[in-house]
C-alpha cells in the first residue's frame, strides 16, 4: 500500500521533459539506486515504529503482534508443520476450483463463441450470473454442500469461470473478420479456421481473463474458509482470532499476499510464451 | 479496337448483376479472361471493382447472371492478412496438404526473396516483406487464376516498383490468368495483357496493351496508352 503510492511521485521527479543534458543524464542514472534505497525509506522507518510501539508496551500485542513476533511465529509455524498442512489444503481448494473454472470457462465459451445455438442458450445465463456477487451464495452453498471440501471448491469455481469466459467469448467474437475471409478464400476448413485463427486470436483474452480469475480464486478461497472450515490459511486464521493471536492472523495476511503475487507472476509468464508473436513481448525472431 | 480472345476462356462472367439495396453495383458485367492472360481491372472507388473480385473469389454470392472460375483460385489482398501468431512460413502452408508442405513453402518464399525470414513473427515484418509473404501464400497453392486486390496500394513508391516487376516475373514463369485490381494506370501498363475500365458497373473501355515485356515507362507507345487510360477514367493530365 505504502509503496503504491509514493511511486507516481517518485515516476513524476524522474521523468524530466525535454532533452537531458549530460550531467543530468549522470543523475539519473545514479538516481535509479539510490531512489529505490529512499523509497525502502519509508517503510523499513514504519517497521521500526510499529517494533517500538509494540516493545514498549504502546501496543498491545491482542491488538496488533510486533513485526519480530510475526516472523519468529512464521518459523514457528512452518517448522511445526502447521503452515506447510494448511497452505497445501488451500492450494488444493483454489488450484482444483481453479481447474474447474478453466475447463467450465472455456467450454461454455467455446459452445457459445462458435455456435449461434450456444450463444443463445449460454450467453444470458452467464451475463445474468455476472451480475450476481458469488460470496453472497456462501449460505446456499453451505446449506446444499454441507462444510466439507465442496463448497469452498465449488465457490472457486464459479467465482472463476466467470471472467474465463467473458473474455473467452469476447475473444472469438472479435476476431479480425478479413482474416476469417481470407481463410475461406483458402479454402479452410470449419475445424481448421477454429485451430488456426479463431482459438489463437482468442487467446491473449483468455489470459487476461485467466489473470482475473486467479485474483477471484483467493478472494473466494479467503471467504470459504474463514466462514466454515477445519483446515487451511483461513481457517487458521480465524482460529487465531479466537485466542487473540495476531501474529498469526497476520502471517496468514503475509501468506495471501504472496500466493497473490506469485500466482500473478505465473499468468504473466504464461503470456510472455504464449504471446511471443506480440511485438511487445519481444518476440522476434 | 480488336482482342482476339482464345477459343476457351479461364475466366467467363455473364450478365453478372450484383445489388445493395436496389442500387446495381454491378451492371449485367460481361467479361472473360483467358488462360495465362494478365488482365488490369481499373476503376474509381466505388464502381464495382472490389465485388468484382470478391463475386470471382467466392466470398459474394452469384445472385444473377452467371459466373464460371477454376477450382483453384488465390487471392492476395490489399493488407496481407497474414496471421500473426503463426512463423511466416506456417502462414504460407496454411491449408496446404501434403507431407511436404513446409518444403513447398520455403521454396515459394525463396521465390520471392524471403528465404531468409522463413521463422520470423509477422509483425516483425516490413509491409513489402508481409505482402510478399501473401504472395508467396497464394502462388504455394500454383492457382489457375490469381487475383491481386491493389496488392500494392498501401507500400511506398520504392517497394511499390520492385514489387511490381517481382510479379510481372513471377507471372511470366507460372503463366496464370491474373486479375489485377488497381487504381494506378501505370501499375496497369506494366503489367497487364489487357485492361479494362469498370464503370457503375459495367465495362466502359477494353485496352488491349500491345507493348514488349519486359515493360518499361519509356517506351514510345506508353504514354498514348496511358492517356487513353486516364481518359476512361476521366482524368485529363493538364496542368
Amino acid at each position: 500500500m505504502l509503496d503504491m503510492t509514493v511511486r507516481p511521485r517518485s515516476e513524476a521527479g524522474t521523468a524530466t521533459p525535454g532533452t537531458p543534458t549530460r550531467a543530468e543524464a549522470g543523475r539519473l542514472r545514479r538516481a535509479v539506486p539510490t531512489g529505490l534505497l529512499r523509497r525502502s525509506v519509508s517503510p523499513l522507518l514504519l517497521l521500526l515504529v510499529w517494533q517500538a510501539a509494540s516493545s514498549s508496551g504502546l501496543v498491545s500485542p491482542q491488538t496488533l503482534a510486533s513485526p519480530s513476533r510475526i516472523l519468529s511465529t512464521a518459523v514457528g509455524l512452518t517448522t511445526d508443520g502447521t503452515l506447510p498442512r494448511n497452505l497445501l489444503v488451500s492450494l488444493a481448494r483454489a488450484g482444483s476450483g481453479l481447474a474447474i473454472a478453466v475447463v467450465a470457462g472455456v467450454a461454455l465459451a467455446l459452445l457459445a463463441g462458435l455456435s449461434r445455438l450456444g450463444e443463445e442458450a449460454i450467453d444470458a445465463p452467464m451475463q445474468m450470473l455476472r451480475t450476481l456477487p458469488a460470496l453472497a451464495l456462501v449460505p446456499l452453498f453451505i446449506l446444499w454442500f454441507g462444510i466439507g471440501e465442496l463448497p469452498k471448491i465449488a465457490l472457486v469455481a464459479l467465482g472463476s469461470t466467470i471472467p474465463i469466459y467473458l473474455n473467452l467469448y469476447k475473444g472469438i467474437r472479435s476476431i479480425d473478420p478479413k482474416l476469417l475471409e481470407m481463410g475461406r478464400t483458402l479454402g479452410l476448413s470449419r475445424a481448421q479456421t477454429i485451430r488456426q485463427i479463431v482459438l489463437p486470436g482468442a487467446l491473449p483474452d483468455l489470459l487476461t481473463g485467466l489473470r482475473f480469475s486467479v485474483g477471484i480464486s483467493w478472494l473466494m478461497l479467503v471467504v470459504a474458509e474463514q466462514v466454515n472450515a477445519n483446515s487451511g490459511i483461513g481457517h487458521m486464521m480465524t482460529d487465531a482470532e479466537d485466542f487473540l493471536r495476531t501474529d498469526v492472523i497476520l502471517v496468514g495476511l503475509l501468506v495471501y499476499a504472496l500466493l497473490g503475487l506469485l500466482s500473478d507472476q505465473v499468468v504473466r509468464v504464461l503470456e510472455r510464451t504464449l504471446l511471443a508473436w506480440r511485438p511487445s513481448q519481444g518476440g522476434r525472431a | 479496337m480488336s482482342y482476339e480472345r482464345p477459343a476457351e476462356p479461364a475466366i467467363r462472367i455473364e450478365g453478372l448483376t450484383r445489388r445493395f439495396g436496389g442500387n446495381a453495383v454491378l451492371d449485367r458485367l460481361d467479361l472473360r479472361i483467358g488462360p495465362g492472360e494478365f488482365l488490369a481491372l481499373l476503376g474509381r472507388s466505388g464502381s464495382g471493382k472490389t465485388t468484382l473480385l470478391r463475386t470471382l473469389a467466392g466470398l459474394d454470392p452469384v445472385e444473377e447472371g452467371e459466373v464460371l472460375v477454376p477450382r483453384n483460385v488465390a487471392v492476395v489482398f490489399q493488407e496481407s492478412r497474414l496471421l500473426p501468431w503463426r512463423r511466416v512460413w506456417e502462414n504460407v502452408t496454411l491449408g496446404l496438404p501434403g507431407r511436404d508442405a513446409r518444403d513447398r513453402a520455403v521454396a515459394a518464399l525463396e521465390e520471392v526473396g524471403l528465404g531468409h525470414r522463413l521463422e520470423a513473427w509477422p509483425l516483425t515484418l516490413s509491409g513489402g516483406e508481409a505482402q510478399r509473404v501473401g504472395i508467396a501464400r497464394a502462388l504455394v497453392r500454383e492457382p489457375e487464376f490469381l487475383m491481386l486486390d491493389e496488392p500494392f496500394a498501401s507500400l511506398d513508391a520504392l517497394t511499390r516498383l520492385r514489387m511490381q516487376a517481382m510479379v510481372g516475373r513471377l507471372w511470366q514463369k507460372r503463366r496464370c490468368a491474373v486479375l489485377l485490381v488497381t487504381h494506378d494506370v501505370d501499375e496497369a501498363l506494366l503489367l497487364g495483357d489487357r485492361a479494362v475500365v469498370l464503370d457503375s458497373g459495367r465495362i466502359r473501355t477494353e485496352l488491349p496493351v500491345a507493348l514488349d515485356r519486359p515493360r518499361r515507362h519509356d517506351d514510345p507507345g506508353f504514354a498514348p496508352a496511358r492517356r487513353a487510360l486516364l481518359a476512361a477514367l476521366d482524368v485529363h493530365e493538364t496542368v
